[in-house]
C-alpha cells in the first residue's frame, strides 16, 4: 500500500514534469542550443500566474496558456535579436550566452519579486481525492492533467500544422529545409518562442502546487536536464517517458533517502545514463 | 616564449612584488582575487581551451579541493601538507570523473560536468559528520603575524597558484600532450585516426585541470577560514573562468591573466555601484561579450566595434 501510494505520488507529478521539459527539449532538439534560461522562464511564468491569482483571482491552472502566450511574446524577439546571431556556433558560446541571460533574468526577478517563497492559497482549499485509501491531492491532478493536455497540444501542433512540419524539417536538416522554401531563421525563432510558451505554462501550473521564488530556477532547469536525458532528446514521447520516470524516481528517492537527496539521486542517474546510454531510453543513437 | 610574453611576465612579476611590499589590505585582497581567478581560468583553459571541451566542472573541483583541505586541516594536518593533498585528491577525482564522462561530446559533456557540483554539494550537505553539513566548516587560523601578515601570506599563496597554472599551461603547450589536445580540439575523430590516444590525453588534461582548481580551492578555504557548501560549489565558479577565458582569449597562454584582471575590474565596478543588481549586470556583460567580442579583447583591434554592431543588428546594415 505504501509503495502504491509513493508510485501514485510520482505519477501525479509526471505530466507536470513533462510540461517542464517539453519546451527545453524542443529548443535543444531544433536549435541545438541548451537554454540555461529555461528555469528562469518557468519561474517567470509562475510569478505571472501568482499575480493573476492575487490580483484578479484567476485559477493558475486555467491561466497557464495565458502565461505561456506572454512568454511567447517575450521570447520571439529575444531569439531574433540575441540568440539568432550565435546559431550554429560552438556549444561553449551558446551555453555561455544563455547562462548570461539566465543570470540577468534571475537577478531581475530577485529585484522585483524578492527572494522569499510565495504560495498560492486556494479558497476554498482544493482538497484530496481518496481512491480507496490512496490519497491524491486535487491540485496535483489538475496540474498534471493540464500539463498533459498542453504537451498533447504541442504534439498535435508539431504533427499536423504547417509550422510544426517546418520545425521538424529544420530539426532534421536545416539546409534541406531552407532549399524547400522554409524560412529557417523564422522557424528557429518560433521554435524558441514555443519552448518559452511551454515554460511559462509549466510555471503557472507549478505555482498552483509549490511555493515559488526566483532562487528555485536552477532546480527546474536541473529537472529539465534529467527528463531530457532520461527520455531522449527532441521527441514528445521521450519527454512524457522522462517526465513520469523522474516523478517516480523522485518519489521513491524521497521515501528512501529523504527529500533533500531526491534530485541528487536523479542527477546521479543522469550521469550514469549518460555514461551508458547517452541517447536516453527512447532516443535515437548517433545524434550529438 | 615570445618576447612579448616575457615582457608581460616580467611586468606582472614586478607588479606583484610591488604589491606585496607596499599595498594596503584592500588592494592586496583584490590582487589575491586576481591570482585566484587567473589560476581557475588557467585550470579551465586546459580542458576548455586546448582540448575544446566545454567543461562546467570547475566549481566541483574548487569545492572538493576546499573541503578536502578543510577536513584534513581540522583533523590536524598542517596547511603545507593539506593543500597538496587536496590537489591530489581532486586530481584523482577528476581522473575518475573524466573516465566516466569524457567520451561525451558537446552539450552532453557540458550538462554532465555541470551537475557534478550539484551532486557534490548535496553530498557535502548530508555528510554532516565529516563536513559539518550546511553549517559549514571553520578552518584553524594560521598564526602569521596579524592581519597584514595574513594578507601578504595569502596573496603570495594565490600568486603561486597562478604561477603554477601558468607553468602547467606553458609545459602543456610545448609538449606532445599539447599538440594532441589541439588535434582533439580541431577534429577528434581525425586525431584518433592518426593515432592520438584521445581518451588518455583528455583524462590527463582533465586531471591537471582538476588538480589546479582543487589546490586553488584549498588555498581559498584557508584564506577565508570558513567554507560552506553553497559558497564553494557555487555554479558561478564554473561560469566566471569561462567568461574570463573568453575575455582574454580561449586557448591562449596569457589570455587567462588578461581575462582575470579585466574581469575583476568590471566585477569590482559592479559591486561598488549596483550591489543589488551586480549579478544581472554580469549576465548582460556575458551576453554582450559573446555577441560582440567572441574572440575576446583581441577582436577589438581586428574589427572596429561599430562594424561588429552593424553586422549584428539586421536593420542597421542598410544604414551603415
Amino acid at each position: 500500500m505504501l509503495y502504491l501510494q509513493v508510485l501514485l505520488n510520482g505519477l501525479a507529478l509526471g505530466g507536470l514534469y513533462a510540461c517542464i521539459a517539453a519546451g527545453f527539449s524542443l529548443v535543444w532538439g531544433v536549435l541545438n542550443v541548451i537554454n540555461i534560461m529555461h528555469g528562469s522562464l518557468i519561474v517567470l511564468g509562475a510569478y505571472l500566474a501568482f499575480f493573476a491569482h492575487q490580483v484578479f483571482g484567476i485559477n493558475p491552472f486555467l491561466f497557464a496558456p495565458v502565461a505561456g502566450l506572454v512568454l511567447f511574446a517575450i521570447a520571439y524577439p529575444l531569439q531574433k535579436l540575441v540568440i539568432n546571431p550565435v546559431m550554429g556556433r560552438p556549444v561553449l558560446i551558446t551555453l555561455t550566452l544563455t547562462f548570461g541571460l539566465n543570470l540577468f533574468l534571475d537577478n531581475l526577478m530577485l529585484k522585483f519579486f524578492q527572494a522569499d517563497f510565495r504560495k498560492i492559497t486556494f479558497d476554498p482549499p482544493l482538497g484530496v481525492f481518496n481512491l480507496g485509501g490512496l490519497l491524491v491531492p486535487v491540485d496535483r491532478v489538475m496540474a498534471t492533467a493540464t500539463g498533459l493536455a498542453l504537451v498533447g497540444a504541442l504534439w498535435l501542433l508539431l504533427r499536423n500544422t504547417q509550422l510544426g512540419r517546418a520545425i521538424i524539417a529544420v530539426r532534421m536538416d536545416s539546409q534541406a529545409a531552407a532549399l524547400m522554401g522554409i524560412d529557417v531563421t523564422r522557424t528557429y525563432a518560433l521554435a524558441f518562442a514555443l519552448g518559452a510558451f511551454m515554460a511559462g505554462a509549466a510555471g503557472a501550473l507549478l505555482s498552483g502546487i509549490f511555493p515559488i521564488s526566483p532562487v528555485t530556477s536552477s532546480v527546474y532547469l536541473g529537472k529539465a536536464f534529467v527528463i531530457c536525458v532520461l527520455g531522449g532528446l527532441g521527441s514528445i514521447p521521450g519527454v512524457l517517458v522522462g517526465g513520469f520516470a523522474l516523478g517516480i524516481i523522485e518519489s521513491f528517492g524521497t521515501l528512501v533517502l529523504g527529500p533533500e537527496l531526491a534530485l541528487t539521486l536523479a542527477f546521479l542517474l543522469l550521469i550514469a545514463l549518460l555514461m551508458f546510454r547517452p541517447s536516453g531510453l527512447l532516443g535515437r543513437r548517433g545524434f550529438q | 616564449m615570445s618576447g612579448r610574453v616575457v615582457i608581460g611576465l616580467l611586468a606582472a612579476a614586478a607588479a606583484a612584488l610591488a604589491l606585496g611590499l607596499a599595498a594596503d589590505n584592500y588592494v592586496l585582497r583584490l590582487a589575491t582575487t586576481v591570482g585566484m581567478y587567473a589560476a581557475l581560468t588557467w585550470s579551465w583553459n586546459l580542458i576548455g581551451g586546448y582540448a575544446g571541451y566545454p567543461s562546467f566542472a570547475t566549481a566541483a573541483f574548487f569545492g572538493l579541493g576546499a573541503y578536502a583541505a578543510g577536513v584534513l586541516q581540522t583533523s590536524g594536518l598542517p596547511f603545507g601538507l593539506a593543500w597538496p593533498l587536496a590537489g591530489l585528491t581532486v586530481a584523482v577525482f577528476a581522473g575518475l570523473l573524466g573516465g566516466a564522462i569524457l567520451h561525451l561530446r558537446g552539450h552532453y559533456f557540458a550538462i554532465a560536468s555541470l551537475v557534478v557540483a550539484d551532486v557534490l554539494r548535496e553530498v557535502t550537505n548530508v555528510w554532516t559528520g565529516v563536513t559539518g553539513g550546511g553549517m559549514g566548516l571553520s578552518l584553524p587560523l594560521l598564526s602569521l603575524g596579524g592581519v597584514n601578515g595574513q594578507a601578504r601570506f595569502y596573496f603570495t599563496a594565490m600568486l603561486m597558484m597562478a604561477a603554477l597554472g601558468l607553468g602547467i599551461s606553458w609545459l602543456v603547450e610545448r609538449s606532445r600532450l599539447g599538440v594532441a589536445l589541439r588535434c582533439i580540439e580541431q577534429n577528434e575523430d581525425a586525431a584518433q585516426v592518426i593515432g592520438v590516444d584521445t581518451r588518455a590525453c583528455k583524462v590527463a588534461v582533465f586531471m591537471l585541470s582538476g588538480m589546479l582548481a582543487g589546490a586553488t580551492g584549498a588555498v581559498y578555504a584557508s584564506w577565508v577560514t570558513y567554507i560552506d557548501p553553497t559558497d564553494v560549489y557555487d555554479v558561478l565558479l564554473s561560469v566566471k573562468p569561462i567568461v574570463m577565458a573568453l575575455i582574454g582569449g580561449v586557448g591562449t597562454l596569457m589570455g587567462p591573466l588578461v581575462g582575470a584582471v579585466v574581469f575583476l575590474g568590471l566585477e569590482e565596478l559592479f559591486w561598488r555601484n549596483v550591489l543589488e543588481f551586480h549579478a544581472g549586470l554580469l549576465g548582460l556583460l556575458v551576453v554582450a561579450l559573446v555577441l560582440f567580442l567572441p574572440g575576446g579583447l583581441r577582436d577589438m583591434g581586428r574589427y572596429g566595434l561599430l562594424r561588429r554592431l552593424g553586422r549584428f543588428l539586421p536593420w542597421s546594415r542598410k544604414i551603415l
